[in-house]
């Protein structure tokens, strides 16, 4: 049985939980509310609108979805649709399945062979954007690129990877940075499945297809949907696009947090990126339930 | 035959695993070898001559090593300290205080802050910065990185101290020890590993973030290498590119060692899990 | 001077009683064991005596001191984990010697102390040892190392053998004992382990669902449980119980009827027609003869030979029945077999499970 008993004092407890709850108070839950307050308001961040904002209702989501304008290029439907094939294909597609080609393909191996390539996958995960930015631009260089390189050594045409398919190129971009996360977290999952039901499968007769998609697959549900979920909110919140291409050429690769980045900071129009803001929150806050419902659904079928 | 098979599984094995290892090697090997060419090209070739004079002309650049050792580390350091401390405590009260709703309370905290993201809510925090005077100041970047890592933090500390039986500390209350004393002497020595983690995750995420200082800080000598690491320009404006990277290798040494330390001392495993 | 008293405790987890209105008193000096079941509130008990938990309603007196409410710190005692509990970043040494520290007892000082009573316990020379380093028996030795160390008034065990090996168990069983008769002071150990509580203690107190159902010196609960309850908790094989009907002066079942008369003063207030229980030990069971007067059919269920004794069970009208026979080798035969006994051991147990005494 769960059994909990006092060490510390109530008091004490709260005074422990103070300064995290402050920090907290005041960097999330009140950005939170604050957003929704300026998303209703011309505030800009210099001239008479930085100091006196007026109440401008709805128009800055008026704006966002006016539908004239709605699928132009640097508009925020374009952008959305942008962003949704995004994340589609680089984190769902990508991410996850890479992460779990890998971590299938090493699964009950062990030896320097795996280390090595899992170190290659966490080491690209975890050094910095910025880095990573950087060696991706050499790597997709027109004239002396790597990927080119190897393009031409297979007797393809060279591809100019950021102006001819810039999206195609941050998919790749994004897809590489973050497989490591999945292959860690389908990794974990898979030792958890106790090998006697595999050898189970062995026995019966299995193929090594059956076994995936008949024991591997259904045991590690919970652990696929929490990775989709994620890296989906990872991916729509990254900024890393912005390192690798800036938004373009012409918006082509202009991911909603880039768009919101140019709006409040490039054109300082604040309403307008709080509005864009506060649309990012609430489709995060859909994910998000979207997960606590698969996860219910899940814990009570079992 | 059944050799032949075994033989060929190997082989099959070996290529697999080369071409993976290939995908992820592939787009950092111009960036090991770069920096110690002299020519700026993008491709890779092994570097011909061998020089070591860029990183010399790094360290002659005042303005990138005190983004590098001053402004990255202060700021990086800086948040690693608040934030390890208040995830400590806070997380120590969470499993040992009988705070109503705690469990409710401690996801109620991740699942929220997955919703207001930095570059979802970039504009209140600016504008929260700008209202404090702290723009364009470490204590700004520190703060709002100590908010933005705090959650998970507490989150990943929670999980270990739950870990952690109770006895340890009813065993130090019955020898005679304060709530204060059982607090120092047992507790904090007992959660130090998972401070050790909570501390490398946030210098990680710090070290390498580029959103928050590059728009709450305003002059040169304030930017972290994050920012820094796009000054080397020639007159004409454009980059140089051996520069770059080598001082891009240095800026990623830390992360590496880091990464290095924490898999020799704890294994990798999935503490690294809640990365954002 | 440092006896226990517990005043009509009753703890509460929410709903939940885990403790309901006990009382009893621990003389000075004494050695008291706390049997129960899992989950019976033997812990409980413990801790609030402990000061880690606070009960509900009642009072707790350690001398002539209400503690009820006092903060473990101020209770001065030595408690022994069942998991020890021993911090994995101190030295052997240093923790022994803890609880002179937060006394503020000079370095030196301590070093000393915790080397002497190391010394008692044969550990003194693992002092520069961690607790990872050395083995569960010396862990053990270590956490009652440091449990007496500074002298405190009382002494509380839960379950501090239960992490040991069978042989183990029963060296540190004896050295406990031991050590509590040599240092005197006022002890409550808990344990589930029937044979280790009539081993040690100079009182048992048997616990059930919350309750104190008996306590008295071992052999007396031993001999007279005062509920089948403890009748079946203590001895192993516990005492063979049977259902049986009182009526003409017969106790019967479907398949054997047995004089009750030499029973008349404990059954005097049982109205005829009483579902009633009768208990007898293992050992007070022998196989029966044609000449037997008190004597219960049956089948034979298993038989066990374990060396020096030997078991036999037979199915006794739907119950299982086992006698402990000493010496002679076991019967060999299948089928029917009768057990027989001295009705001088059988005991009675009313309807409401308590056993009706001789008057
Ligand atoms: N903090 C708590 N919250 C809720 N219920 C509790 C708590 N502590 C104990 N209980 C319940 O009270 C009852 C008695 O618990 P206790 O730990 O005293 O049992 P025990 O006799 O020591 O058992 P064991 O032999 O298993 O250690 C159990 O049913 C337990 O689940
Ligand atoms: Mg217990």
């Amino acid at each position: 049985m769960h059994q909990r008993r006092t060490i510390l004092p109530l008091r004490t407890g709260l005074l422990f939980l103070g300064p995290a709850a402050l920090f907290i108070g005041a960097f999330i839950l009140l950005p939170f509310f604050w957003i929704a307050g300026v998303s209703f308001t011309n505030r800009t961040l210099t001239g008479a609108t930085a100091a006196n904002p007026q109440f401008v209702g709805l128009q800055n989501y008026l704006k966002l979805f006016d539908l004239s304008t709605f699928m132009n290029p640097g508009q925020f439907g374009s952008s959305l649709v942008i962003t949704g094939q995004f994340v589609f294909w680089s984190a769902i597609v990508g991410q996850a399945v890479l992460g779990l080609l890998l971590a299938w393909f090493f699964y009950r191996r062990s030896g320097w062979v795996k280390e090595s390539v899992q170190t290659l996958a966490i080491v690209a995960w975890i050094i910095p954007d910025v880095v990573v930015a950087f060696a991706w631009n050499a790597f997709l260089d027109y004239d002396g690129g790597t990927l080119n390189w190897l393009f031409g050594l297979v007797g393809l045409h060279k591809v100019d990877w950021l102006l001819a398919m810039p999206l195609l190129s941050i998919v790749l971009f994004n897809a590489w940075r973050g497989a490591a996360f999945s292959m860690l977290l389908f990794s974990s999952a898979l030792g958890s499945i106790p090998p006697s039901y595999l050898e189970t499968a062995d026995v019966a007769g299995a193929g090594p297809w059956q076994r995936l998609k008949d024991i591997i697959l259904p045991l590690i549900r919970t652990h696929i949907v929490t990775d989709l979920i994620l890296i989906t909110l990872w991916t729509f919140n990254t900024f890393g696009p912005f390192l690798l291409t800036g938004g373009g050429p012409a918006f082509k690769t202009e991911v909603v947090s880039v768009l919101t980045y140019r709006m409040a900071f490039k054109y300082f129009d604040f309403g307008t990126g709080s509005a864009l803001g506060m649309v990012m929150m609430l489709i995060n806050l859909g994910f998000a339930l979207v997960y606590l419902g698969l996860l219910r659904r899940q814990g009570s079928s079992r | 035959m059944r050799v032949v098979k075994h033989v060929l599984g190997r082989v099959a094995f070996y290529v697999v695993a080369a071409v993976f290892a290939a995908v992820f090697a592939l787009p950092l090997l111009w960036l090991v070898f770069a920096p110690f060419g002299s020519r700026a090209t993008l491709s890779v070739a092994l570097p011909d001559p061998f020089t070591l004079s860029n990183f010399g002309r790094v360290f002659a650049n005042t303005f990138a090593v005190r983004a590098l050792f001053q402004n990255s580390i202060i700021q990086a350091v800086g948040t690693m300290i608040l934030v390890t401390l208040l995830a400590t405590l806070a997380a120590y009260a969470l499993s040992r205080a009988p705070i109503r709703g705690r469990d409710v309370l401690s996801y109620g905290l991740v699942l929220f802050s997955s919703i207001v993201t930095g570059t979802a809510a970039m504009v209140p925090i600016f504008l929260l910065i700008f209202n404090l005077g702290l723009i364009d100041t470490h204590m700004g970047v520190i703060l709002v990185f100590t908010g933005g890592l705090l959650p998970a933090a507490i989150f990943i500390m929670r999980d270990f101290v739950d870990s952690i039986p109770r006895s340890y500390e009813e065993s130090a209350l019955v020898a005679g020890a304060s709530p204060w004393g059982m607090f120092r002497d047992i507790a904090l020595p007992i959660v130090r590993p998972g401070m050790m983690v909570v501390g490398v995750w946030t210098f990680v995420n710090v070290w390498g973030g580029f959103l928050v200082p590059f728009i709450l800080l305003r002059s040169p000598t304030k930017m972290p290498a994050a920012v820094a690491i796009y000054s080397f320009y020639t007159e004409g404006g454009t980059p140089i590119i051996t520069l770059t990277t080598a001082y891009a290798l240095l800026y990623t040494l830390p992360v590496l060692a880091l990464y290095l330390f924490v898999n020799w001392k704890y294994g990798f495993r999935f503490f690294g899990g809640i990365k954002s | 001077m440092a006896n226990v008293t517990f005043r009509s405790i009753t703890k509460q987890f929410g709903a939940f009683t885990a403790v309901n209105d006990v009382s009893f008193e621990i003389a000075d000096g004494e050695f008291v064991c706390l049997l129960g079941p899992s989950g019976c509130g033997k812990t409980t008990t413990l801790r609030m005596i402990a000061g880690l938990e606070q009960p509900t309603s009642g009072r707790i007196l350690i001398g002539a001191a209400d503690v009820t409410e006092a903060k473990p710190k101020e209770r001065d005692i030595g408690m022994v984990f069942q998991d020890y509990a021993l911090f994995p970043h101190m030295t052997i040494a240093d923790n022994i010697a803890y609880p002179l520290k937060v006394r503020g007892v000079g370095q030196a000082e301590r070093r000393r102390r915790a080397a002497e009573v190391a010394k008692n316990l044969s550990i003194d020379q693992l002092l520069d040892r961690r607790p990872g380093q050395i083995s569960g028996g010396q862990q053990q030795r270590t956490s009652v190392a440091r449990a007496v160390v500074h002298k405190p008034k009382v002494y509380l065990f839960d379950e501090p053998l239960s992490n040991l090996d069978a042989k183990l168990r029963l060296e540190a069983r004896s050295f406990l004992k031991h050590l509590q008769r040599e240092l005197g002071v006022t002890s409550l150990y808990v344990t589930h382990d029937q044979a280790e509580a009539m081993a040690m203690a100079d009182r048992v107190a048997v616990m059930d669902r919350g309750e104190i159902v008996q306590f008295g010196p071992p052999l007396e609960v031993y001999r007279q449980p005062a509920t089948t309850f403890v009748a079946n908790f203590l001895g192993s094989p516990p005492m063979n119980l049977l259902s049986v009907r009182y009526a003409g002066g017969a106790f019967a079942s479907s398949t054997f009827e047995l004089d009750a008369s030499p029973f008349a003063g404990r059954l005097r207030d049982v109205r005829d027609g009483s579902e009633l229980t009768l208990g007898i030990r293992p050992e007070h069971v022998r196989m029966g003869g044609e000449g037997d007067r008190w004597r219960i059919p049956g089948e034979v269920y298993a038989v066990e030979p374990l060396g020096p004794e030997s078991l036999v069970t037979l199915r006794v009208a739907g119950a299982l029945v086992t006698a402990r026979l000493f010496g002679d080798d076991p019967p060999t035969a299948t089928g029917a077999a009768s057990f027989a006994f001295d009705p001088a051991h059988l005991h009675v147990f009313g309807q409401d499970g308590r056993r009706l005494a001789a008057r």
